[in-house]
């Protein structure tokens, strides 16, 4: 049980996908204007982020494992990834629309979200259990939530604030994303 | 015709230049800029997935039902990074263990679905080989430029030829992730200084 805490913390804090991984960054500075749009993309990453998790490893492990065709990886986790995207869409949809309603635009882009497809392929890479890599797809998609409401909560500040003409916008965005990225920083060397 | 070609490659080496002018793909930029030779691997295959699957895109643009559009340019594009990852892994193997999972993600750098989705999928394929090559380079560029002022500041090096004396103490922290992102923010308003004039 402690392996999976440390596994969670490590995943959140220490090696965030946003700020230490670098993946998912145009999400994050497509969505974050406000914080609204930031807490629906962080619901629908941290929704698709486990199911995506799960079955790629399910995919990897049982498919393309026994079939000795690895090479293959990148094409199938896509396509499973797109069309998890318009299950999960379809299925909310008809099941759920107050949830729907809430993600919205959000989900279809998600496909093209690298956050997705990169912490399937780190699952793999690091030869996660299958209940490792649940746990990492969590704590990695809580990570990537964390870091956007945190960016949008100082973004909506910064955009009130006077900033000179060149630096408007995506600039200075980048800007605050580097000294959040800082104080993330100093959780290193943590676990 | 070659007119037309000619200002298709163009754009996208200034008027366009991405990730500066379309904040597109910016996860690779920020990821594997921390040297120059990183920044230009990552590039050039990057362009090699762009120019090719712009190039399909466009021939198959009468074919593909628009339906299922984006499902067909992720194949598409699949493929070719397919291709891309086992030639690197057979030709420069140093350099595909230093890009590692970025390699496979060129599947989601929103500028080869962008340029598919945006140029290729609506013109000739001599126009969408022209555009492709065009982005590709402006953003092999872009990715060498950041991992030189990189490279330099952080480490004192460029290509691994020292630049500065003995005494240089680098600046560790423009290597590390934080310095990615203030020095992209940085050099994007250096870009939109020099534009505005």
């Amino acid at each position: 049980m402690g392996d999976y805490v440390v596994l969670a913390i490590s995943c959140i804090f220490v090696n965030n996908i946003l700020l230490a991984q670098f993946l998912g960054n145009c999400p994050f500075l497509g969505t974050s204007k406000k914080m609204e749009t930031a807490t629906g993309m962080a619901m629908a990453v941290v929704f698709v982020l486990v199911m995506a998790g799960m079955i790629t490893w399910i995919t990897d492990n049982y498919l393309l494992k026994p079939l000795n065709i690895e090479f293959l990886r990148t094409v199938s986790f896509i396509l499973v990834i797109a069309s998890l995207v318009q299950f999960v869409e379809m299925f909310l949809k008809k099941s759920m629309p107050a949830l729907y309603a809430g993600l919205g635009i959000f989900l279809p882009l998600i496909t093209t979200n690298c956050a997705v497809m990169g912490v399937c392929l780190i699952n793999i890479n690091e030869e996660y259990t299958f209940v490792q890599a649940i746990v990492a797809s969590l704590a990695y998609a809580i990570g990537f939530g964390l870091a956007l409401v945190l960016f949008a909560g100082i973004r909506e500040r910064v955009n009130v604030a006077r900033v000179p003409q060149p630096l408007q916008d995506t600039s200075i965005g980048l800007v605050t994303a580097g000294m959040i990225a800082l104080s993330f920083f100093a959780f290193k060397g943590m676990v | 015709m070659a007119q037309s070609m000619v200002k298709e490659f163009t754009k996208g080496l200034w008027a366009e230049i991405p990730p500066f002018r379309l904040v597109l793909g910016l996860c690779p930029v920020l990821a594997v800029t921390k040297s120059v030779e990183n920044g230009i691997g990552m590039g050039i295959a990057t362009t090699f997935v762009l120019v090719c699957s712009n190039f399909l895109v466009s021939l198959l643009r009468n074919i593909i039902p628009t339906k299922v559009r984006i499902a067909c340019f992720i194949v598409i594009i699949a493929t070719f990074v397919t291709v891309v990852e086992l030639l690197m892994q057979a030709y420069t193997y140093p350099l595909f263990l230093k890009l590692g999972i970025f390699i496979p993600l060129i599947v989601v750098n929103c500028i080869v679905l962008g340029r598919a989705e945006a140029f290729a999928f609506k013109n000739a394929p001599h126009l969408a080989i022209a555009d492709g090559l065009g982005m590709g380079i402006g953003f092999t560029l872009s990715m060498g430029a950041l991992g030189a002022v990189r490279e330099c500041l952080g480490n004192g090096t460029i290509l691994g030829n020292t630049v500065f004396g003995p005494d240089f103490q680098p600046f560790t922290f423009m290597v590390e992730a934080p310095g990615a992102f203030v020095c992209l923010g940085l050099m994007l308003c250096l870009m939109n200084l020099i534009g505005k004039k």
